[in-house]
């Protein structure tokens, strides 16, 4: 009896991973974090800066997203991101980089609200990383 | 007839010229294979995005207050055109194709009495294009210091188009790229990008019904920005893997090229050679007959 459905995750350059015995993603989906089980229903969403967990057999592991698109489809789940990392290979000077161009994003003033409040949640996310 | 002096010195250059050209066909062969990996393994990712945009405009609710981006402004008046060029020359009829297309795509747009605006993205189109169109060049865009094409290159590119957007300066845009085919075939292509066409997709679409969060409208309106950056990195991800394949059949054939010369150059040495050999042994035996 299998609980296990397909993800696939492709960034604009490549298929960024393929996994096919995963049990549970949790996406951080704009309207709040949604869990994805196998027999979902069709369902399309976006992402909002955050951590991306993906809990499979063979380990769980953890990404870091800023935005992007899920697609859950007969028991396919298909994300499109265009900036993604991995929070193992995901080392301090890098984060440092990140967090440093998010909160400077945060401070502009001419931007609207919306982009203020993801690039808000951005330094939320990666502070809360460390 | 040249000198024999002369003939030598042609032939060195032709093999050094050779040379060049065969440097250059194996560094373009070397780059071909990594961008046409990179364009492949992009095609993915536009491919979804075309998909999930297609199940979305099926399912938005009302057709009236779609965003622009993918209905159009209801106007047909101002045709932006992007074209999509290499930075580098020495690549056959890789710039050329591209301009070519565009030339009569845009002679058929001012045919019809419509505004033409154009933005080159790489130097070879703007050269050929600032002579005919010169005024009618909004922007020129290059990316010679970025080695590969990527993904931040391509959102600069959408950014600007959706600016202009936004701020109403035209109506429909159409982007110029080459399709990467094979090494010898590479096909120009004039996509539409505003608004969004899918025309050619309409009878794919699955009837499946989606559950939306936030609702269809949200998303789109968040989506279709990033389609075109998407389609904009297709399109240079296809274009250099174009102008690589493109450079490299055109350097396969300099070479082979300056191979038959040095051929031809190196039988006229030879028998300018035995020519004066057999001039100074005749002129030798008629001198020493007249004795």
């Amino acid at each position: 009896m299998s609980e296990e459905f397909k993800v696939e995750i492709v960034n604009p350059e490549k298929s960024f991973l393929v996994k096919e015995d995963v049990s549970e993603v949790v996406v951080p989906a704009f309207e709040g974090e949604m869990g994805i089980l196998k027999d979902h229903i069709s369902i399309i969403s976006f992402l909002k800066p955050g951590i991306l967990k993906i809990l499979s057999k063979s380990g769980d592991e953890n990404y870091y997203v800023e935005d992007g698109i899920v697609e859950f489809k007969n028991n396919n789940l298909s994300i499109l991101t265009s900036t993604i990392f991995n929070i193992k290979d995901l080392d301090k000077s890098k984060q440092q980089d990140l967090l440093k161009q998010a909160e400077e994003e945060a401070k502009k003033t001419e931007i609207t609200d919306h982009s203020k409040f993801l690039a808000d949640q951005k330094v939320q996310v990666l502070r809360s990383i460390n | 007839m040249a000198s024999l002096d002369d003939l030598k010195k042609r032939i060195a250059s032709v093999k050094s010229t050779q040379k060049i050209t065969k440097a250059m066909k194996m560094v373009a062969a070397a780059k071909l294979r990594r961008a046409q990996e990179s364009a492949e393994n992009g095609r993915p990712y536009s491919e979804k995005m075309k998909n999930v945009i297609l199940n979305l405009s099926n399912g938005i609710s009302n057709k009236e207050n779609a965003p622009k981006l993918l209905s159009g402004t209801g106007n047909d008046k101002v045709h932006l055109c992007v074209v999509m060029t290499s930075d580098r020359g020495l690549c056959g009829g890789f710039n050329s194709n591209i301009i070519k297309k565009a030339k009569s795509y845009f002679t058929k747009i001012l045919s019809e009495g419509k505004e033409l605006k154009i933005i080159t993205v790489g130097s070879k189109g703007n050269d050929q294009l600032k002579r005919m169109y010169g005024d009618k060049i909004i922007e020129n865009i290059s990316f010679k210091e970025s080695k590969n094409a990527n993904y931040f290159d391509a959102d600069k590119v959408s950014k600007i188009i959706i600016d202009k957007f936004e701020s109403s300066e035209f109506d429909v845009c159409t982007i110029f790229y080459n399709q990467f085919k094979n090494v010898i075939t590479q096909i120009p292509q004039a996509q539409q990008i505003v608004p969004l066409d899918n025309k050619d997709s309409e009878d794919k679409a699955s009837d499946e019904s989606y559950e939306f969060e936030p609702d269809e409208d949200e998303i789109l309106v968040n989506l279709l920005p990033k389609n075109i950056s998407t389609q904009i990195f297709k399109a240079m991800l296809e274009n250099s893997a174009s102008e690589q394949g493109s450079r490299m059949s055109a350097m396969d054939n300099a070479t082979r090229n300056a191979g038959e010369m040095v051929d031809k150059l190196t039988i006229q040495y030879n028998r300018s050679r035995q020519a004066a050999i057999t001039k100074e042994l005749i002129e030798i035996i008629s001198g020493a007959e007249s004795l």
